[in-house]
């Protein structure tokens, strides 16, 4: 029922503003508001809950079994932003427990039970009779003592709104009748009814607060009590503002904007702004506590829905179990129905009707399924905006909506989902039936639990990070100390080898002291040292050094053995080390050596028979003039003898491992050197080469050289089977040679494929020599490039841990395939080879 | 008795997606009537074609999302997008070219991106376009003659024959647009000497100016229903107005104002088409936004680019804009001094 022509007779002389957006459901307000104001019977049970307010749960101050009377105090507020708990009635305080309360989780809570012993007898109370003459100060007292929170839904502790905020005076003092909610009609029939009481509150509130501009907001579907509060209101300045019908007027920030035109800045009060609202009930409970002293233990709700026969406002206990209320007033249950606590914008639906109400409860509405029909399903979001359209704070609840889905949560913040009222207008123009509001509050939840897991992280971190702080200044203490000792330590062993020295006496009594001396030494020294020098005996020098030091070590290795046991660990790592030493400097004179052209050959080194064999038939070769057959050979021997070694390789001892590769090593030395030679034969041949191509060698060298790869393919698989089954400090080195030798081959190949072009081109007969000039140069570049790869690769492996040994493997692999594809391209070249000369070979006869 | 847990709020209001999208339906048939009576059967058949069409393939494709089928072809809007359509496509363009249009727009501008509410582009103009590009001239030269031009108008049978069958009308029933023949017509004459053209009727386009007469008439209606924003269309109009007012107000060097807004698209496209909520901007003052580059494009194809009447373009290129405009258009809201907009989202504090 909307009488829109109160608002034309009731002029305000105020200028009303409105707010962006709101909705016009169907009010239902006829349903409950056409009845007095009845006053509910005493129940059974009272359950009462220590928290029915915003801030501390109250502490309980009865025990079990006790007496209460009317208006006593169970429960005293904890702290500041809490609120007193009273009696309802006089009886029994039969329990302290656990049991279901109105919230919309459906949780538990702390509640006092209390059996009532129908005297309904009252405590003590200390009234006013002339509040005028109070202080602010008892009058905040008095309504703190009586227990008043916010009884619009909220329940915010009244007591601390009374106390104006000391950097703002309080300017307008609003009280919000406007009840925009549909089916709620409480505040409607109080003031029908109470008009006195609670203009008489607002006064109150009005002295405390030290304002002087006072307005009420009520709308304009309310024309009996707009009356009532006209008549209470005559004699003075409270200005009665009447609103137009529309929801949800009657939220705080949209009512202070609609009759000030401010706004109430995001995350402030209304207080801030100098602005204070307070609900009709409880400035009428106000009013009650000062006046007659008289704590809040009942309030005004409305029970509604057509569920309920006898709809209506009721005057009921505060702890009245809600299934026993709506009994009283002809509640049938139906099949599928739900129960709300609340208006149908805002209310909660409740699990359990054993619930109790509370200062909060401004309604519960009992609709059947044609009042307030199941929401069709939801369909998909057609971004018409009508939803924006409603919002009451502006938002654009279409982008949180896909903020929320995608769950950008940021972004959802960045669209201010926090200023959403949850109004649910936006829920309610919805053509698609989208839970909007739902889909907010569970963003907000989850953002919430990202701020605090994100706090909690920081904390962690700030506590790792000092933790890490410590351990360090520990460990940074005890080398300090360490070092000190072994300073120490190291002084009283040069005192005492000055001792020795003068004395010559060994002091038998430490072994230690002179064993340890050199390892300890061995083990601070940790790069290797790097022989560059030329100087044949100056490396031989030190290879005698480091073998007589290996002697040494070995000698101490034994004889910590025998007396130290835990000292065998470090000593055989350093002996290690000097065996590394001394091997590499014994390679490092072989170099030198080998490069002078020394004949020099120690019987150290192990050398195998086609070493020399190979030297040998090099040295011949050198003697000779350009054979690519013979080259080919020398080639083919290299190949023979690298697979002899490989095997020798892969049945290695650790130790030998790395005079074989060494052995390795230099045979493909052995296999470059022929290969230059190849290449000088071939450069030879292209420039003596004019129309009588070397047709003769032509079909030995195709053949020859594929035979070469063949064997240069088989030998790469057997390293690469060596390097799978190899330890890992053989890996390093196995990894090396095949790389080293895939090197090698590629550049072979690269030759072989440059010859046999030049090949092809001869046959045809035509004057290629350019071409054939161009080969080698190119044949060059590639031996360079194989060479300085190679270069890399060993520094690469020199330094390659173990775990960069997969890395390694699969650059072998790699090559492994650059093999293949090159014999691919042989046997190609092989074909055109054969097929551009079938005929002319034949002529000019063969081998 | 089992108390249902339901969320606020729990009641709802009376606007639904799918009678939205019959109301646009509906408050097409005005300019399809005017069509008809202007242009003959050929729209009709087209509007009846492609609906056809689209509901086929929107079975088919919720058959292959296994979604239930009657939940989602209740939402009407493969029937709006089917009837907007068969009202643009040339009245005599051969079946295959709706089918194309229709299956191309379903299948592959709506479906394949989620279906209805989650396509960037409007699907209807997604299957214009595709077959704009693809068969120009059985676009360009399937348009109708006026009816009142011609001493035999053509049959059902022959309409129907002509779409279904060899394409081939006689002579004269099928011809250019107005607004094609006054942009070729204007390089070499007066614009008294193009006017004379019986096409122009009175002076605009014989016609046309009915069928965009009755879409404006539609469209209005929607937009007292609250069905469609005025944004939108007044966005549209502005953008097609003003740059003809200032750069086009010479008759005899392009086409006049009133031609670009009573001739071809404009209406249906200002009222149906742009205002497609899925594919436009959602906040208020983006959709002003977005109308006017619709209308602002939609000149610029006509009088510089190469196509007579370029509705579906400049569409398209305002749908991609959309999400853009709405980030620098948020509006500001209850108990901030300023509007937060732009790409820049804080971190979560």
């Amino acid at each position: 029922m909307t009488s829109t022509h109160a608002s034309k007779i009731i002029a305000s002389t105020r200028d009303l503003s409105d707010f962006h957006g709101g909705i016009h459901p169907q009010e239902m307000k006829s349903l409950s508001n056409q009845t007095a104001i009845s006053k509910a019977a005493l129940p059974p049970k009272l359950i009462l809950p220590l928290q029915q307010h915003i801030g501390n749960a109250s502490k309980v101050m009865v025990d079990i079994g006790q007496q209460v009377l009317k208006g006593q105090l169970l429960a005293e507020a904890d702290g500041f932003v809490s609120v007193n708990l009273h009696a309802p009635t006089s009886g029994t305080i039969e329990s302290i427990s656990e049991q279901a309360i109105a919230h919309p989780s459906g949780q538990s809570d702390l509640c006092l039970t209390l059996i009532p012993d129908g005297q309904d007898q009252w405590c003590a109370l200390s009234p006013s009779e002339d509040v005028t003459q109070l202080s602010n100060s008892e009058i905040q007292a008095k309504v703190r003592q009586a227990g008043i929170a916010g009884m619009g839904g909220a329940g915010f502790p009244t007591d601390i709104k009374l106390q104006p905020p000391k950097h703002a005076n309080i300017e307008i003092l609003i009280l919000n009748a406007a009840e925009c909610e549909p089916y709620i009609t409480s505040d409607d029939r109080l003031l029908r009814e109470r008009a006195d009481e609670v203009v008489a509150g607002l006064n109150i509130v009005a002295s405390v607060l030290q304002t002087t501009t006072c307005l009420i907001g009520i709308e304009d579907n309310k024309p009996e009590a707009i009356a009532a509060l006209k008549a209470a209101t005559q004699d003075s300045n409270i200005e009665i503002c009447v609103i137009p019908t529309k929801y949800p007027s009657g939220g705080e920030k949209q009512l202070i904007k609609i009759l000030t035109g401010k706004e109430v800045p995001s995350g402030k009060l209304p207080a801030d702004i100098g602005i204070v609202c307070q609900n009709v009930g409880t400035v009428a409970a106000i009013y009650r506590a000062v006046r007659f002293g008289e704590p809040l233990i009942s309030r005004i709700t409305t029970l509604t829905g057509l569920q309920v026969q006898q709809r209506g406002n009721v005057e009921v206990l505060l702890g009245t179990p809600i299934n026993w209320l709506l009994s009283q007033y002809g509640y049938q249950a139906a099949k599928r129905e739900r129960l709300i606590m609340g208006g149908p914008m805002m209310g909660f639906t409740l699990t359990d009707t054993e619930i109790p109400v509370v200062k909060t409860t401004n309604c519960i509405l009992a609709p059947n399924e044609k009042e307030l029909p199941l929401a069709p399903p939801a369909q998909a979001c057609i971004r018409c905006g009508l939803c924006a359209d409603a919002c009451p704070a502006e938002l654009l609840p279409q982008q949180l909506y896909w903020f929320a889905r995608g769950q950008e949560y940021e972004k959802a913040e960045h669209h201010n989902l926090f200023d959403c009222i949850e109004c649910g207008a936006c829920s309610f123009v919805c053509p698609s039936s989208i839970p909007l509001v739902q889909y907010y509050r569970h963003a907000k939840g989850e953002i919430k639990h990202q701020r605090a897991d994100q706090q909690k992280s920081d904390q962690a971190r700030v506590r790792f990070e000092a933790r890490q702080q410590r351990l360090e200044n520990e460990q940074a203490e005890k080398a300090a100390k360490r070092k000190a000792r072994a300073e120490a330590a190291a002084k009283a062993q040069a005192a005492k080898k000055l001792a020795e020295s003068q004395t010559t006496v060994i002091d038998s009594a430490k072994p230690e002291a002179t064993q340890a001396a050199p390892i300890q030494a061995d083990l601070k020294s940790q790069t290797e040292p790097t022989i560059d020098v030329v100087d044949l005996s100056e490396l031989k020098t030190a290879w005698d050094e480091a073998q007589s030091k290996l002697d040494k070590m070995y000698d101490a290795l034994d004889a910590a053995k025998e007396n130290n046991p835990e000292q065998i660990t470090k000593l055989s790592r350093a002996v290690e080390k000097n065996q590394m030493r001394v091997n590499q400097t014994k390679q490092a004179w072989q170099k030198a050596s080998t490069k002078a052209g020394s004949e020099t050959k120690t019987a150290i080194v192990t050398q195998t028979e086609n070493e020399t064999k190979a030297e040998s038939q090099n040295a011949s070769e050198e003697t000779n003039k350009p054979d690519l057959a013979a080259l080919e050979t020398a080639y083919e021997k290299a190949d023979s003898k690298l697979a002899k070694l490989e095997n020798a390789l892969a049945n290695a001892k650790p130790e030998q491992v790395e005079k074989l590769t060494r052995a390795v090593d230099k045979n493909k030395d052995r296999v470059a050197t022929a290969k230059a030679e190849f290449e000088a034969a071939q450069q030879a041949l292209n420039q003596t080469d004019k129309a009588d191509a070397p047709v003769l060698e032509a079909p030995v060298d195709i053949p020859a050289l594929e035979l070469a790869f063949e064997k240069a393919d088989s030998k790469l698989a057997k390293l690469e089977n060596a390097l799978a089954n190899a330890k890992p400090e053989q890996v390093e080195k196995l990894t090396r040679a095949v790389d080293k030798n895939k090197d090698r081959v590629a550049s072979a190949k690269a030759e072989l494929e440059a010859a046999q072009q030049a090949l092809s081109q001869t046959d045809k007969a035509d004057a290629p020599v350019l071409e054939a000039q161009i080969d080698i140069p190119a044949l060059e570049l590639a031996f360079e490039k194989a060479d300085s790869k190679l270069a890399k690769l060993e520094n690469a492996l020199a330094n390659a841990k173990p775990e960069q040994v997969e890395k390694l493997t699969r650059a072998v692999s790699k090559n492994q395939d650059r093999v293949k594809a090159a014999q691919d391209e042989l046997e190609q070249a092989r074909l055109n080879v054969a097929a551009a000369t079938t005929t002319p070979v034949n002529e000019s006869g063969t081998q | 008795m089992a108390l249902l847990t339901l969320t606020s709020p729990h009641t709802k209001g009376p606007q639904r997606t799918s009678v939205m999208m019959r109301w646009v339906i509906a408050m097409t048939l005005p300019g399809l009537v005017m069509q008809t009576v202007f242009f003959g059967w050929g729209n009709l058949h087209n509007v009846i074609w492609c609906s056809i069409v689209a509901l086929l393939c929107e079975i088919l494709v919720l058959t292959l999302r296994k979604r239930p089928i009657a939940f989602y072809l209740n939402d009407y809007s493969a029937l709006v997008t089917a009837v907007l359509l068969g009202l643009a496509l040339p009245p005599f363009a051969p079946w295959w070219v709706s089918l194309v249009a229709t299956a191309f727009a379903i299948i592959f501008a709506k479906h394949l991106y989620g279906g209805m509410g989650y396509n960037p582009f409007n699907p209807a103009m997604v299957g214009y376009a595709l077959v704009l590009v693809s068969f120009p001239v059985a676009m360009t030269t399937n348009w109708a003659t006026p009816l009142s031009l011609l001493e035999q108008t053509p049959s059902l049978s022959q309409t129907l024959s002509t779409i279904w069958g060899s394409g081939v009308l006689p002579d004269g029933f099928t011809g250019a647009t107005p607004l094609d023949i006054y942009k070729h017509e204007i390089a070499h004459s007066l614009s008294s000497d193009v006017l004379a053209n019986p096409i122009f009727g009175s002076g605009i386009s014989l016609g046309w100016e009915w069928v965009n007469g009755a879409f404006l008439v539609g469209g209005l209606v929607l937009l007292f229903l609250k069905i469609i924003p005025w944004q939108t269309p007044v966005g549209v109009l502005a953008g097609l107005m003003i740059p003809s007012l200032l750069l086009g107000y010479d008759a005899d060097q392009s086409t006049p104002f009133f031609m670009h807004l009573l001739s071809g698209a404009t209406m249906l496209g200002a009222f149906f088409i742009a205002t497609d909520p899925i594919t436009s901007a959602t906040t208020t003052r983006g959709r002003l936004i977005f109308g006017f580059g619709i209308g602002l494009l939609t000149y610029i194809v006509r009088v510089y680019g190469s196509y007579p009447d370029a509705f579906a373009f400049a569409v398209l290129l305002m749908n991609f804009a959309a999400p853009l405009i709405d980030v620098y258009t948020q509006p500001r809201t209850y108990g901030y001094e300023k509007a937060k907009r732009g790409t820049k989202t804080k971190e979560l504090k």
